[in-house]
C-alpha cells in the first residue's frame, strides 16, 4: 500500500507554537479573581490524626476558604472518598495520615504567601502510628496495617495477580540448569518538569469548570462528579497543552483540591505544587522481583516461577494496574511451557506509586533479560541465539491466551547484534573496561477501552480534528492530523488540520491517553472518522454533480467522476458549496472500542529492546554508556521522527533509572525529593552514539498498520546495562541503579571471593 | 517597589515586591508565559534567560537587556534555532524549549561554532525530561551552521 502523508516525518503541528514559547500549559492560564491554593501535608508516615483546628488561619485576612475533615460530614453534600481501583484515598485525611506528604488541610489565599502563612495557622495534632516502609515486611503478620476498613485490602496487600501456564514443578524436574536469583529496584519519580497544577472555578450557572493538564480528562470528571455528588454533565474539563506526564498526570492529583476550595471561596482557585511536593504525589513503584528459571542444555526455556513484590506506597492508585500488567508481562517475549507468576501490590507508609512509563515492565524486564544472558554465559550460547530460539513468534499463543501478531523481535535483535557487534570480544584491559549487552521487552497494551473522535471539514477548507487524546509531547495531535489526512486522500502540503484541546464539552470520550494506546485506539477512531466525513463530501458531490456516488473517486483533495480528474470539486470547494446550501455541520465520526471490535481487534504488543556498550571505571565505579542502540516494532511509523523521538526520549529515562534516580526515604521521610539531589539525565549522561532501529511489522488491525511504541525502549534499558556491565568486569549487579558505590562494592566482593 | 525593566527591547516599569523573582515579573505581572516554572530552585533550566528568572530578584535585572522566548524569531519567521528545533524533533512536550532555546543561543553568541562537547557542557544545566538531548545537540549544531551560512552570504 501506497502512503501519502502516512510515513512521513513532517513538522509536529503543535511544533510552531511550541519553538515560540505560545502554547498554553495550565501553569499559564490565570483568571480574574483566582486565588492561590495551598496544601498542608503530613509531617509524619503513618499517624492518627487527632485534631484539626482551621478557625485562625480561616480568620487570616486575604484567606477565603480553609478545607480539613469538618468540611465532609457523613451524608454532606461532599464525598470526601475517591480512588481507581478502590475508595481509599481521600480528598483531606480523615481519620489517618498515611505517607510523609499526606494531604491534611488545604487553604486558598489571594496570593501563595498569604495562603502560606494561613497553613501555619492550622493547629494539626497527631498521634504517631507505628510505620512499615518495607513491602516485604508489611505483608507480614502482625505488620502495622495502612487500612482496616477496606475488606479487600488483607496484609496491606491491595492486590495480587497470577499468570499460569503447565505444570511448574514438573517443568523444574525436566531442567537441566536452574537459576534463582533476586532482583530490586527502587522508588523513581516521572519528573514531569511542569508540576501538577489546576484551575478550577464554578460558573454562573453552576457549572464546575477546571483547566488541568491531566492526561484522563474523562475519568477526573468521573471522579469529581463523585466527589460532589452530581451528574457529569454538570462538570467540563478542559485540558491545555501539557507539560510531560510520563503516567503521572492519570486520574485525581489536584484537581480536586482546587475544586472543592473553589466551591467553597466561590472564586476560581488555582493549585500548582512546588517540586518537593510533586515528588511526594506520585511516583514509580519499588520492588523486589524472585525470579527461578529452568532450561535444558540446549537453551530451551523449560519453567520460569516469579514472584514480584511491587510497593505501592500509601494508597492503591493505579498500583493493582501496575502490578497485574507485570505479572501477565513476567515471562518477557519467550515461549515457556511452565510458568507460574504472583504478583502482589503492597501498602506502605510511602507516597502513591503509580503509572510511570513502563507501567510496571522494567522492574521485571531487569529480571528475565539479566537471567537470559546468566543463560546464556553458562551453557556457552550467543546471547541473541538463545533469545531468538525462544521467542514467541507471530500466531503463537501467549501465557495470557493473546495471540502474538506484529512482533518483529528476531529483526530487531539481529539488527542490534550487527549495530554493536555483539560477537566482537575485543578484551580490554587497565582500568577501563568495555562491555557490550542487550535486552528486549514485551508490554500488552490496553484495548479494552474505547476512543470516540469527529473530523470536521470547515468552509475555509481547513480541517479540524476533534479528540480527547492529551498532547503531552508524544505528538498525538500530529498522528492524528497524518491519519485523517491519509484517510481523506488530500496532500500534507496547503492542509491545515486543526487540532481541537481536549474538552469534556466539546471532544468526545477517549478513556485515557497512557498505556501507548492512542495511536491504535483513537487512530482507529480518527480513521473511521475522515472515512465517514470523505463518504458524506462523495454523497454531497453526487448530489451536485447528479451523478451516482459509485462513480466518483476521492483522490488527492478532490472528489471527481472516474475518469475525468478535472470534471469535479476540490474538498475546498465542496466545503463552501456546502455551507453556502445549509448551514449544518460538516463532519465524519469514528468509534473505536465496541463490542464488534472487542471480537475482531487483535490487542497489539509493544516490541522493542536495545543494545549498549559501556565503559566501566574500574577505579571509581563510573559506568559510561558508549553507545545506545534502541530499537522498536512501530507497526508502520506513521511519522518517523516523532517514532525515533519517542523510542529514544523513552530509554533515556531508562538510562536514568538505571544509573542515576533513586527516590530515598529513612524512617518514612524523603531524604532527596528536590531537582538538587534527586539526579535526572543530563546533556552529559546519554551516548552521542543514540541510533534507532524502526521495525515495521503491520499490525492488521492497526491504523494502516501502526501501533504504540512509546514504552518499548525504557524496559530493556536498567537490564541490556546490567549484562554489559557483566560483560566488562564480570560482576552481576541485580539492584538498580549502577551507582558507582554498587558497582565498586561488587567489584570488590568479587575481588574478595578470588 | 517601582522596577524598569529592559524586555525584548521594551521598557516595562513594574511595580514589584522586595523579593519577587523575575520569573514571576515575567509571568504574573507582565504575561510572558513562554518563560517556564520548573523547579524553583535553579537547577532544570525551564526559566532561563539565559540566568535562571527563578533565583534572580527582578530588581537586579535592572538596566540588563533581557530576552525572553517571545523576543526571539519574528512574526513570519522562525529563528534558525526554532527551525532546527523542528527539524530535528529538538522537543516534545515543549516545556524546557524555551529555556533551551535561549540557552542555545547565548552558547552561539559565544561560540559560533561549538563542538559537540560544548554544547553537551555549556547547555548541562537545561533538564529536557522528553527527548535524548542528541536531537537538542544536533538541532544547535544546524543552527551553528545556518549562522556561519548567512554570515557568509551577508559578506
Amino acid at each position: 500500500m501506497e502512503f501519502k502523508t502516512v510515513g512521513q516525518s513532517i513538522w509536529r503541528v503543535d511544533g510552531e507554537k511550541k519553538v515560540r514559547g505560545e502554547a498554553l500549559y495550565t501553569i499559564d492560564l490565570k483568571m480574574e479573581g483566582m486565588l492561590h491554593g495551598r496544601i498542608l501535608r503530613s509531617p509524619f508516615p503513618h499517624a492518627k490524626l487527632i485534631k484539626i483546628d482551621t478557625s485562625r488561619a480561616a480568620k487570616l485576612p486575604g484567606v477565603f476558604a480553609v478545607l480539613s475533615r469538618e468540611d465532609f460530614p457523613q451524608g454532606g453534600p461532599l464525598s470526601p472518598y475517591f480512588g481507581r481501583r478502590m475508595k481509599d484515598k481521600t480528598v483531606v485525611a480523615i481519620d489517618k495520615v498515611r505517607h510523609v506528604g499526606d494531604v491534611v488541610a488545604a487553604v486558598a489565599a489571594v496570593d501563595v504567601e498569604t495562603a502560606d502563612e494561613a497553613l501555619r495557622l492550622i493547629d494539626a495534632a497527631y498521634e504517631e502510628l507505628p510505620l512499615v516502609s518495607d513491602p516485604l515486611e508489611a505483608i507480614r503478620e502482625g505488620a502495622p496495617q495502612l487500612f482496616d476498613h477496606l475488606p479487600e485490602i488483607k496484609n496491606n496487600i491491595c492486590h495480587h495477580a497470577s499468570l499460569k501456564q503447565g505444570d511448574i514443578e514438573k517443568g523444574f524436574q525436566e531442567s537441566d540448569i536452574i537459576l534463582e536469583d533476586t532482583f530490586t529496584t527502587p522508588v523513581a519519580q516521572q519528573c514531569h518538569l511542569e508540576a501538577h497544577n489546576a484551575l478550577a472555578w464554578f460558573d454562573a450557572t453552576g457549572r464546575l469548570n477546571v483547566q488541568t493538564g491531566t492526561q484522563t480528562p474523562y475519568a477526573v470528571r468521573k471522579s469529581l462528579a463523585e466527589i460532589f455528588q452530581i451528574a457529569e454533565e454538570k462538570i467540563r474539563i478542559m485540558v491545555p497543552y501539557v507539560g510531560g506526564a510520563y503516567g503521572a498526570k492519570s486520574s485525581l492529583k489536584v484537581e480536586h483540591l482546587a475544586a472543592v476550595l473553589a466551591g467553597k471561596a466561590k472564586r476560581p482557585v488555582r493549585i500548582q505544587l512546588r517540586r518537593e511536593e510533586v515528588f511526594l504525589t506520585v511516583t514509580k513503584h519499588a520492588s523486589t522481583v524472585r525470579m527461578k528459571t529452568g532450561a535444558k542444555k540446549d537453551g530451551t526455556l523449560v519453567a520460569q516461577k516469579t514472584e514480584l513484590y511491587y510497593d505501592t506506597g500509601a494508597f492503591a492508585e493505579n498500583g493493582p494496574n501496575v502490578v497485574h500488567k507485570a505479572t501477565l508481562g513476567a515471562s518477557g517475549p519467550y515461549r515457556i511451557p511452565h510458568i507460574q507468576a504472583d504478583g502482589y501490590c503492597i501498602l506502605t507508609n510511602k507516597p502513591s506509586a503509580g503509572a510511570f512509563r513502563g507501567y510496571g515492565v522494567p522492574q521485571v524486564a531487569l529480571a528475565y533479560e539479566s537471567h537470559m544472558d546468566i543463560l546464556a554465559e553458562r551453557l556457552g550460547i550467543d546471547p541473541i541465539e538463545i533469545r531468538i530460539k525462544n521467542l514467541l513468534r507471530e500466531g503463537d499463543r501467549h501465557p495470557t491466551g493473546i495471540t502474538m501478531h506484529s512482533v518483529g523481535y528476531e529483526e530487531l535483535l539481529r539488527k542490534f547484534g550487527a549495530a554493536i557487534q555483539l560477537g566482537d570480544k575485543k578484551r580490554t584491559r587497565g582500568k577501563t573496561r568495555r562491555g557490550k549487552g542487550i535486552a528486549c521487552m514485551i508490554k500488552a497494551s490496553n484495548t479494552e477501552s474505547q476512543s470516540e473522535a469527529k473530523v470536521q471539514a470547515n468552509r475555509d477548507g481547513t480541517f479540524a480534528v476533534f479528540s480527547s487524546s492529551v498532547e503531552m509531547g508524544q505528538g498525538v495531535e500530529t498522528v492524528m492530523a497524518q491519519i485523517a489526512a491519509e484517510e481523506l486522500g488530500v496532500a500534507w502540503k496547503g492542509v491545515s488540520f486543526v487540532a481541537q484541546r481536549p474538552d469534556t464539552d466539546l471532544t468526545p470520550f477517549d478513556t485515557m491517553t497512557s498505556a501507548s494506546r492512542s495511536t491504535f485506539c483513537m487512530g482507529n477512531a480518527v480513521r473511521r472518522a475522515a472515512k465517514d466525513l470523505r463518504e458524506k463530501l462523495v454523497q454531497f458531490s453526487a448530489e451536485i454533480m447528479e451523478i451516482s456516488p459509485q462513480d466518483l473517486r476521492a483522490e488527492n483533495g478532490r472528489i471527481f467522476a472516474a475518469g475525468a480528474e478535472q470534471k469535479g470539486y476540490s474538498y475546498k470547494e465542496l466545503a463552501a458549496l456546502h455551507f453556502k446550501r445549509r448551514e449544518r455541520e460538516l463532519a465524519g465520526n469514528g468509534f473505536y472500542g465496541d463490542e464488534e471490535d472487542a471480537k475482531t481487534v487483535l490487542p497489539f504488543w509493544l516490541v522493542g529492546g536495545c543494545a549498549v556498550e559501556v565503559e566501566v571505571d574500574t577505579e571509581t565505579g563510573a559506568v559510561k554508556l558508549l553507545k545506545l542502540v534502541v530499537g522498536a516494532d512501530a507497526g508502520k511509523a506513521i511519522n518517523p521522527r516523532l517514532c525515533e523521538g519517542q523510542v529514544r526520549g523513552d530509554s533515556t529515562i531508562g538510562i536514568g533509572q538505571a544509573l542515576l534516580e533513586e527516590l530515598k526515604f529513612v524512617d518514612g521521610q524523603p531524604v532527596n525529593a528536590t531537582f538538587l539531589h534527586y539526579a535526572l539525565p543530563s546533556f552529559r549522561d546519554v551516548p552521542d552514539d543514540f541510533p534507532v532501529v524502526l521495525v515495521e511489522q503491520p499490525h492488521k488491525d492497526g491504523p494502516f498498520g501502526a501501533k504504540g511504541l512509546g514504552e518499548s525502549a525504557l524496559p530493556a534499558v536498567p537490564a541490556a546495562i546490567a549484562n554489559a556491565i557483566y560483560d566488562a568486569v564480570g560482576v552481576r549487579i541485580k539492584d538498580i541503579p549502577f551507582t558507582p558505590e554498587r558497582v565498586l562494592s561488587a567489584l570488590s566482593q568479587k575481588e574478595s571471593k578470588l | 517597589m517601582a522596577v524598569k525593566l529592559n524586555i525584548n527591547g521594551i521598557t516595562h516599569e513594574v511595580e514589584a515586591k522586595p523579593l519577587e523573582t523575575l520569573l514571576a515579573v515575567l509571568r504574573d505581572r507582565l504575561n510572558l508565559t513562554g518563560t517556564k516554572d520548573g523547579c524553583g530552585e535553579g537547577v532544570c533550566g525551564a526559566c532561563t534567560e539565559p540566568v535562571s528568572s527563578c533565583l534572580l530578584l527582578a530588581s537586579y535585572a535592572e538596566n540588563k537587556g533581557i530576552t525572553t522566548i517571545e523576543g526571539i524569531g519574528s512574526d513570519g519567521k522562525l529563528h534558525p534555532l526554532q527551525r532546527a528545533f523542528l527539524d530535528h524533533g529538538a522537543f516534545q512536550c515543549g516545556y524546557c524549549t524555551p529555556g533551551m532555546i535561549l540557552m542555545a543561543k547565548a552558547l552561539l553568541d559565544r561560540i559560533p561554532n561549538p563542538s559537540k562537547e560544548e554544547i553537551r557542557d555549556y547547555m548541562a544545566g537545561n533538564i529536557c525530561r522528553c527527548t535524548s538531548y542528541v536531537e537538542i545537540v544536533r538541532a544547535v549544531r544546524q543552527a551553528a551552521r545556518r549562522n556561519r551560512k548567512r554570515w557568509k552570504d551577508e559578506g
